[in-house]
Order: structure tokens, then C-alpha cells, then sequence
């Protein structure tokens, strides 16, 4: 701990936090992975031989070859297509829904302690509540009612993962709400929502990026398991979960249906860990 | 300790009634008219109407909150849409199911966990701590339906110890219901036991790095003694609230693992009714599974008030 100071740790916080992603070699993996796979994401549609949906009535339950990296299913679609085409779906559902969860959640972890009073009670009153539902039956709950779709897939996981974020910034910015630069620069008049974004966010950053990362991966999850369990995306969208799902009982016939698409889930989560986990490592230190 | 004890539930029932108020007002959100998802698309505006009274669905929504938790404190959490009768004992064969599973699968995870997080501790950042995080790290990679379907596959139809379909008769006792919930709790364990084990490392880890544990060593107490008598019984304690943290996990994943292996369990229950748009039984299995979660939040809290008595005098 350093002696009492008036300078809050900002500049340059992002390019650290950047930076620190690739401390060690096995976070360095992890970033490599989640790029291929966001690569993949990006220009799949482009690089991948068949439309996902596309079916290649001659050719089905084809195993893995030159011609179907990945094989076919039963109805001749390209797993491997299929499986890129389900990586754009996990980064737009489980990434957009994480991203929205990590903006709702700085937003109001940063106001509620600040504002203070009912505002702070209310809010965390709420997210308590909202927490004593586990995430996969909150999501049940909501997609049961609303019925599926992907924009509800989207909303479930904000909606699941909001209180969580918001419960981790506001013990962040408790902790550095009585700092002497906080005080500084409110002795100089400074605008609340100035002393927010400018003076409190950047000792937030680093918690929130492991947050957020952590946040993603199990975000993974359970779009995979919303596909699996038939209530998140609907068929025949290339969703990795529900892929799974439409191959479990042809395990003996057409193992690579099911193989592939659980491998892509499992290396994606595996991957954001090791990433989640280096950025922790690296960024300890700045929390406190 | 009863002021402490007091507390703890007076906050146990607001949580509970905020969260009873969150899922009423969620299945209430439905664009739509429940009558008619009831009855069907053919139903005649008269049938509706009488319904709808039936229902309560004219009232307005304090009114109809009120009613429908008076009731449901009361046990009787309406009938089903689906099959027309009532919910409560089903809600509760099934629940007893799934509390039966919850309890192997804690049986077979908390020690294997905590054993492997103090041997991996106690090997920090030799092959066995390696050994065990790296193992434990591809567990967390591997969803529970595909570790379960991995686990059919070996055991049920390669190898034929276990039934592939763990469906159980009702009112089997447990020694009758064992075969068919061992591959489920299994499965139910990998979900919690990285977790658990992670955090248990830490948590020793960081205990034996304390100034008193060197001070022991130097008097001469042996390594074991020094493990047994002070850094243990510190280490875990936080270990308590770690189990009732990862029990949300353990709700989660058994929702997914009954569905995977058609076990009778509130989970396979609870995607039976949405599938059928069944909204007072989604009410009534979800309301269950809150109670059990802050139950288990209630049990922690206490047993760790009572391992370490700063907690309750603070």
C-alpha cells in the first residue's frame, strides 16, 4: 500500500489491461484461441463451403474427409459449416448478451454507491433478488414465458448476468470512494458524473475485465444449454448446444455430429478461462 | 447466536417473498392470454370468459399476487394446464427426486473436492497441483450434456453397469433408485467439483503462507500436526459458503443433467412445462427450487456462524 496520494491510477489502464492478456504463455493460448474463433466468427460465411442449412441430399452421414472436414449429419448438411456458421451465434447471443450485461451492470454498480440512499437500496435490492434465482432457471423462467428466440436468448443473459457485474464494480468503487484523489477532486468542484467516469472507472477496469471474462464463459454455457434443452435458438439454426442436442441419438452412427460441435464448446470455454485467468494474474496487483 | 439465527431468517423470508413477487411478475409478462394457451387454439370466446373468471385473470395483478401466494403458502399451488391436476404433489415427488440426486452428487464432490484442493496445495506448482489444474480446467471446458452423453455412451451401453434411461418408479427407496442416479450424480459432480477444489486450493494455499504456521514448524511440531490442528481447520471454513455458493451451480446443472438422462427430478419437470406452456407449474417448480437455494444459503451462513463465532459477534 502506497503512501496517501491525490493522483487516481488512470492513463493508459486499457493498454495495460491489454497488454497483460498476453503475460503468459498459457493466457497467450487462450487469446489465440478466442481470436481464431472470433475470426472464424467474422468471416466464416465467407471460408465455409456449404450454407449451414444447405443439404447435400446425396451426402449424408458422411464421415470426416477432405471433401467434409467435419463430415455430414443425417440430412447432408456440412458439420463443419455448420459449426463456423454456430460460432458468429455464440459471439452475437452469449458476447452481445455479456457485453450489455457488463454496460447495465458498470452503469449502475458505478451510480447506486455514489448517488447513494434509495437509489443504491433499490437497485441492490433488486439484483439480490434477482441472484437467488440460479442463472440457468432464471433463464427458463423467462424464455418459458416469452418463448424462445434469439433477442430473448440475448435479453436472458443480460438480464442473468447484470447483478453480478454490478455487485463486483460497486465493491470496487466503495473501496475507493473515500481515496484522497476522489476527495481532491471534489474539493475542486468537479461534477459528480465527472468524478464517476473520470477519477472511479479506470480502479474499476481491472476487475471488470476479469468479470467480464469470466462472465463471457459461462455465458457460453448457457446458450449451449438453452440450445440443448430445446428453449434458447431454434432449429435448424446452427447453434452448437441444440446441434448436440439433434445428435444424441445418433451417436453411433454419426459420432462427428456430436463430437465437433461439443468440441468447439469446450475449446471456446477452455480458451476464455486461460485468457479470464492471465488477466487476473496480471492485473492483481492494480486492484488494490 | 438465536439474535444472529433471528436475522438470518427475517432476511431468509424477504428474500424469498421478493423472489416469489419476481417470478409472478415474470410469467405474467406473457404476451398473450393464459386462458386461451389453457384451453387451446379452438375454444369458443365463452369458454374463454369462463376461464379467464375461473383464473382470476380479470383481477388485477396486486390482487391476483396476493391470491396466488396465499394459496401457494398455503401448499396448494393451483392445478395444472397441462393435466389438470393439482401441482403440489408432484412438484413435491419431484422435488424429493432431485433432492435425493442433489444429496449424492454433495456426498461424492465435497470431499473428492476439498481432498483434491489440499493435496493440490499442498504441491503448489509441482506435477500434482499441475496435474490436478489442468485437469480441472478441462472439466470446466466440458458442458454437463456432453460429459453426460460421454458417460452413457461408456457405461450404460458399452459397458452395461448402469441403465442408460434413469428413469426411477415412484416411491422407489433410494437403494432401489441408486443404480439409475449414479451416472446422473456423477455427471451433476464434475459440474461443482473444479470449483470447489479451485477455491479450496486457494484457500489453503494462502493459510500455510501465514506467519503462525512457520512459528508452529520452528517449535517443532510436525508438518502433519501443524496441517491437522491449525491450517485445515482455518483454511476450510470458507470452504462452507464455497459449497453453498456452487449449490446455484449444482441447480443449474441438474437441470440439464435430469433432461439428459430423463430423470424424474423438478429440472426434467421444468422443461416439460415450458414445453406445454404450462405457467402455474413453471410458477410452482420455480418457487421450489428459490426455497432450496435460500435454504442452502441459510444452512451455510449458520454452520459457518458457528465454526467461527467472529462472524456472529461482528
Amino acid at each position: 500500500m502506497t503512501p496517501a496520494t491525490a493522483t487516481p491510477p488512470r492513463a493508459r489502464t486499457g493498454w495495460r489491461t491489454l497488454r497483460s492478456l498476453f503475460a503468459t504463455p498459457t493466457s497467450t493460448v487462450g487469446v489465440v484461441i478466442v481470436g481464431v474463433f472470433l475470426l472464424l466468427a467474422a468471416i466464416g460465411p465467407l471460408v465455409v463451403p456449404y450454407q449451414p442449412n444447405e443439404q447435400l441430399l446425396t451426402a449424408r452421414s458422411q464421415p470426416p474427409s477432405l471433401e467434409h472436414w467435419f463430415g455430414t449429419d443425417r440430412l447432408g448438411r456440412d458439420v463443419f459449416s455448420r459449426v463456423v456458421a454456430g460460432a458468429r451465434d455464440i459471439f452475437l447471443l452469449a458476447g452481445g448478451g455479456t457485453a450489455l450485461a457488463v454496460l447495465l451492470g458498470t452503469l449502475t454498480g458505478l451510480m447506486a454507491p455514489t448517488l447513494g440512499g434509495w437509489w443504491d437500496e433499490i437497485t441492490f435490492r433488486l439484483y439480490d433478488t434477482l441472484l437467488a434465482l440460479p442463472a440457468l432457471l432464471l433463464a427458463l423462467l423467462i424464455l418459458g414465458t416469452i418463448g424462445p428466440s434469439r433477442s430473448s436468448v440475448l435479453f436472458v443473459i443480460a438480464i442473468a448476468y447484470t447483478p453480478i457485474v454490478a455487485r463486483v464494480v460497486r465493491s470496487v468503487v466503495l473501496s475507493v470512494k473515500t481515496r484522497d484523489w476522489v476527495a481532491a477532486a471534489r474539493l475542486q468542484g468537479e461534477s459528480l458524473v465527472w468524478i464517476v467516469f473520470r477519477e472511479i472507472l479506470p480502479s474499476v477496469l481491472p476487475a471488470l475485465a476479469v468479470e467480464s471474462a469470466l462472465r463471457f464463459s459461462y455465458a457460453i454455457f448457457l446458450v449451449a444449454s438453452l440450445g440443448f434443452l430445446g428453449v434458447g435458438v431454434q432449429p435448424p439454426a446452427p447453434d452448437w448446444g441444440l446441434m448436440v442436442a439433434e445428435a444424441r441419438n445418433y451417436v453411433f452412427t454419426t459420432p462427428w455430429t456430436l463430437a465437433f460441435p461439443a468440441a468447439a464448446i469446450s475449446l471456446l470455454v477452455i480458451a476464455v478461462n486461460l485468457a479470464a485467468d492471465g488477466l487476473g494474474r496480471a492485473l492483481q496487483g492494480e486492484t488494490r | 447466536m438465536t439474535r444472529y439465527l433471528l436475522r438470518r431468517i427475517a432476511f431468509l423470508a424477504l428474500t424469498l417473498l421478493l423472489a416469489s413477487l419476481l417470478v409472478f411478475t415474470i410469467t405474467n409478462l406473457l404476451p398473450g392470454d393464459p386462458a386461451r394457451i389453457m384451453l387451446g387454439r379452438e375454444a369458443g370466446p365463452a369458454a374463454l370468459a369462463e376461464a379467464r373468471e375461473a383464473l382470476g385473470l380479470d383481477d388485477p395483478f396486486p390482487v391476483r399476487y396476493v391470491t396466488w401466494l396465499g394459496q401457494a403458502l398455503q401448499g396448494d399451488f393451483g392445478t395444472s394446464f397441462t393435466t389438470g391436476e393439482a401441482i403440489a404433489p408432484l412438484v413435491f415427488e419431484r422435488l424429493g427426486n432431485s433432492m435425493r440426486l442433489a444429496g449424492l452428487t454433495l456426498l461424492i464432490a465435497v470431499p473428492l473436492a476439498i481432498l483434491l484442493g489440499v493435496v493440490a496445495a499442498l504441491h503448489a506448482n509441482r506435477w500434482p497441483d499441475t496435474l490436478i489444474s489442468v485437469t480441472s480446467l478441462a472439466v470446466v471446458g466440458l458442458p454437463e450434456f456432453v460429459t453426460g452423453l460421454i458417460l452413457i455412451q461408456l457405461f450404460a451401453f458399452g459397458l452395461g453397469w448402469v441403465p442408460a434411461n434413469a428413469s426411477i418408479a415412484p416411491g422407489a427407496t433410494f437403494a432401489e433408485a441408486l443404480p439409475a442416479m449414479v451416472l446422473p450424480a456423477i455427471t451433476a459432480t464434475l459440474v461443482m467439483l473444479a470449483y470447489i477444489a479451485r477455491l479450496t486450493r486457494a484457500s489453503v494455499a494462502a493459510e500455510l503462507t501465514r506467519p503462525y504456521v512457520r512459528t508452529a514448524r520452528l517449535k517443532g511440531t510436525s508438518h502433519g500436526t501443524v496441517l491437522r490442528r491449525h491450517v485445515l481447520r482455518n483454511a476450510l471454513l470458507p470452504t462452507v459458503t464455497i459449497i453453498a455458493i456452487s449449490f446455484g451451480w449444482l441447480i443449474s446443472g441438474l437441470i440439464v443433467v435430469e433432461n439428459v438422462f430423463n430423470y424424474p427430478g423438478l429440472g426434467r419437470l421444468l422443461t416439460f412445462a415450458i414445453d406445454r406452456r404450462d405457467l402455474p407449474l413453471m410458477q410452482a417448480i420455480t418457487l421450489a427450487a428459490v426455497t432450496v437455494f435460500a435454504l442452502a444459503n441459510l444452512v451455510a451462513d449458520v454452520t459457518y456462524a458457528i465454526l467461527d463465532p467472529r462472524i456472529r459477534l461482528a
